[in-house]
């Protein structure tokens, strides 16, 4: 009857528009990058996070392995506090891993590269990254490097 | 010269009037939903003929213009050497903005039109008038369930404009033009955000469907009871919900990816 | 001041109504009677108003002065619920039908049964018959609306405005473009729907002759008074100017044949110069 035809029809309509945004969703964004599965956290003070932003990548050794998940300003250290969210498989980061904020390119996004260290002991939830390196400022460096050739 | 202020002071007068009488129009929509949810039969075969019917032009419309982003992106990232970059550009365009306005405004040419010369129709041949001396409240019967059907259609008709976009650029960009199929899904997902980029085009297109279907089913309501106040509604249906559109667009983009 | 709703009193009272669309004033304290179980037609020439008299009537418009009751109840001071009580107990045929298109003939006389009562399917399969059976279109129950000729169309329509069996009906202009056939049926249906249902029939039309040949009450409406009222034989036999014009068609008289201007002469001569003759 008529009313079963439109029932089919809308149901398939439905069913398309929801697929479409499953596409979206898993071929087309990072959603997959959103699941949270077991991730640990680790936070690093920073002087200078230059453009970086939350949702950056966290790598080691150009593989990601986790995500900024929180940038805030200590008032206490008058530094920058980065908390990284480092998913629970790579837990072998040991306590001296040095954490750098790098840009990808030359003009690209600003991304937490981390160094590992030699300490037998390893990071945990809630450890600090004892060692940090700011972003390079353009500013800063154009400063450098004017001075150097004044210097000459 | 003071004709013209006259008449430019009695438009906006006239616009105001309008104005106010669609708002009291979709006020007395928004109170009848419950119907919709009572007799969903009647939203249904709403939905049929403002959505379904519309998956047609829909879908060939995103599938060309995933095509031709793949090419004019392809042909501008050449020269700085970054055409892996491509699915990244033509995913991010559809999704942010392509999607959600290009189905609105079609959406608004096909199935807003539609609405109105039905509406104007039904309210020329006294059909609305008949309803109300029969007892049966044509917000009820007639209007809310358009007005959720044209609601509830568009953001799905959007993603699907943006899926099948997606889909045309990896046939142009990977197909044709030699994209690397790996980068053009990875550069992709990298840069497209699930929050900011996906979500953001729902509630645009989730916007543009309220706003588009109240024009057109309030156009159809208001019309007068002529042919040429049907044609008129009808033109004026497509024109005001397009720039509605545009002009939501502009305000929306600024608010969601300008402070963020 | 509400009549008592005995038998014997008027179905719907007008009293000193008064009316304006824009600047124009259709209605300018018009007072009528419309007695019980009869058919009375209200005439008057285009643009009198007469359909806007039907929408007061059955409260789709305020009156700006005087008031409307209908079966002893004050229309204007209905609250929603009562007003829609109230159009449960009319009908109202529409001068094209007004049939909704997107609904098959049996689905149109189906509508207000479907949305006013509870009945199980077959009860109501039976009534649309029998609604259907008494205009003479049983067997066209399966066909779209918009394929009806406008004869049949305004049959359905009367079978859809019976459906609920009401005490009332309006008519607006049901004899309007109809050719002599169709005219007969719809003339003998309202007069025997009338007689059988035992309604009150109110015709609104500026169809003389079908008008004066069914009606027990005729009223005749000009410049938004009543000019004349009562049986169609005592109209005629004491029909001022005006109403002898209107009732037997003349072309000129109280109502002028030329819309008024200028004089032909001046209008001709008026602008070469002006000649001696």
């Amino acid at each position: 009857m008529q009313v079963r035809f439109f029932e089919l029809a809308v149901g398939a309509f439905v069913l398309l528009g929801i697929g479409a945004l499953f596409y979206l969703a898993v071929q087309v964004s990072n959603v997959t990058d959103y699941h949270d599965r077991d991730t640990y956290t680790v936070t690093g003070y920073f002087d200078n996070i230059g453009g970086l932003k939350t949702r950056a990548p966290v790598t080691v050794s150009g593989v990601r392995i986790g995500r900024v998940a929180d940038i805030r300003y200590d008032p206490e250290r008058f530094r920058a506090e980065v908390t990284l969210a480092i998913r629970s498989e790579h837990d072998y980061l040991p306590m001296d891993t040095q954490a750098a904020i790098h840009t990808a390119g030359l003009l690209g996004e600003q991304y937490v590269a981390l160094e590992p260290g030699g300490d037998t002991e390893t990071l945990q939830d809630s450890d600090e990254v004892m060692f940090t390196q700011s972003a390079l400022v353009l500013e800063n460096l154009i400063g450098r490097f004017m001075t150097n050739m004044g210097s000459d | 010269m003071t004709d013209a202020i006259a008449s430019v002071g009695r438009a906006t007068i006239n616009a105001l009037v309008v104005f106010g009488r669609a708002f009291v129009f979709l006020m007395r929509v928004l109170a009848s939903l419950d119907i919709v949810l009572r007799r969903f039969g009647l939203t249904l075969a709403e939905v049929y003929s403002v959505g379904v019917r519309s998956l047609l032009i829909i879908i060939v419309s995103g599938l060309f213009v995933g095509m031709v982003l793949a090419y004019q992106g392809y042909i501008t990232l050449v020269n700085f050497g970054a055409a892996e970059a491509l699915g990244g550009v033509v995913a991010l365009s559809l999704v942010r903005e392509l999607g959600p306005v290009v189905t609105a405004l079609l959406f608004a040419g096909r199935a807003g039109s539609a609405l109105t010369a039905e509406l104007g129709l039904m309210k020329t041949t006294e059909q609305l008038s008949a309803m109300e001396m029969m007892a049966v409240n044509p917000y009820r019967r007639t209007f809310a369930p358009r007005f959720v059907a044209g609601f509830l259609s568009m953001p799905l008709l959007a993603a699907i404009f943006s899926a099948v976009g997606v889909m045309g650029g990896y046939l142009v960009g990977v197909g044709l033009l030699g994209v690397d199929s790996g980068a053009y899904f990875s550069q992709m997902q990298s840069v497209t955000d699930w929050n900011e980029d996906v979500l953001s085009g729902v509630i645009k297109s989730v916007v543009f469907g309220f706003v588009v279907t109240w024009i057109a089913v309030f156009q159809g309501f208001n019309a007068q009871p002529t042919s040429e106040g049907i044609s008129r509604a009808t033109t004026q249906t497509v024109v005001v919900a397009s720039l509605a559109v545009l002009g939501l667009d502009f305000i929306l983009t600024g608010l969601m990816f300008g402070a963020g | 001041m509400a009549d008592p709703a005995v038998e014997d009193s008027p179905h719907i009272v007008i009293e000193n109504l008064r009316f304006r669309r824009g600047r124009k004033v259709i209605f300018d304290d018009l007072s009528m009677r419309i007695p019980r179980g009869q058919v009375t037609t209200v005439m008057g020439p285009s643009g009198s108003g007469k359909t806007t008299l039907l929408r007061l009537v059955g409260g789709q418009l305020r009156p700006d002065k005087g008031r409307i009751w209908v079966d002893g109840q004050e229309v204007a001071k209905l609250s929603t619920r009562r007003l829609y009580a109230l159009r449960k107990r009319m009908g109202m045929l529409f001068q094209s039908g007004a049939l909704l298109t997107d609904l098959s003939v049996f689905e149109n006389v189906a509508f207000p049964l479907r949305e006013h009562t509870d009945l199980p399917e077959d009860v109501l399969h039976a009534l649309v018959l029998l609604k259907l059976e008494a205009v003479g279109l049983r067997a066209a129950r399966d066909l779209d609306p918009a394929s009806l000729s406008g004869g049949m169309a305004r049959r359905v329509a009367l079978a859809r405005a019976i459906a609920l069996d009401p005490g009332l009906i309006l008519y607006d202009e049901p004899f309007a473009g109809l050719d002599p056939i169709t005219m007969g049926q719809i003339v003998s249906l309202i007069r025997r729907t009338n007689q059988s249902l035992g309604l009150t029939s109110v015709l609104v039309s500026h169809d003389v002759t079908e008008a004066m040949a069914i009606s027990d009450q005729v009223v005749l409406i000009a410049d938004g008074r009543v000019v004349d009222a009562g049986p169609p034989d005592e109209l005629e036999a004491r029909a001022s100017d005006w109403s002898a014009q209107f009732l037997q068609g003349r072309p000129d008289g109280p109502v002028p044949f030329h819309y008024p201007g200028a004089s032909y002469r001046d209008d001709l001569l008026g602008q070469g110069e002006h000649r001696d003759d």
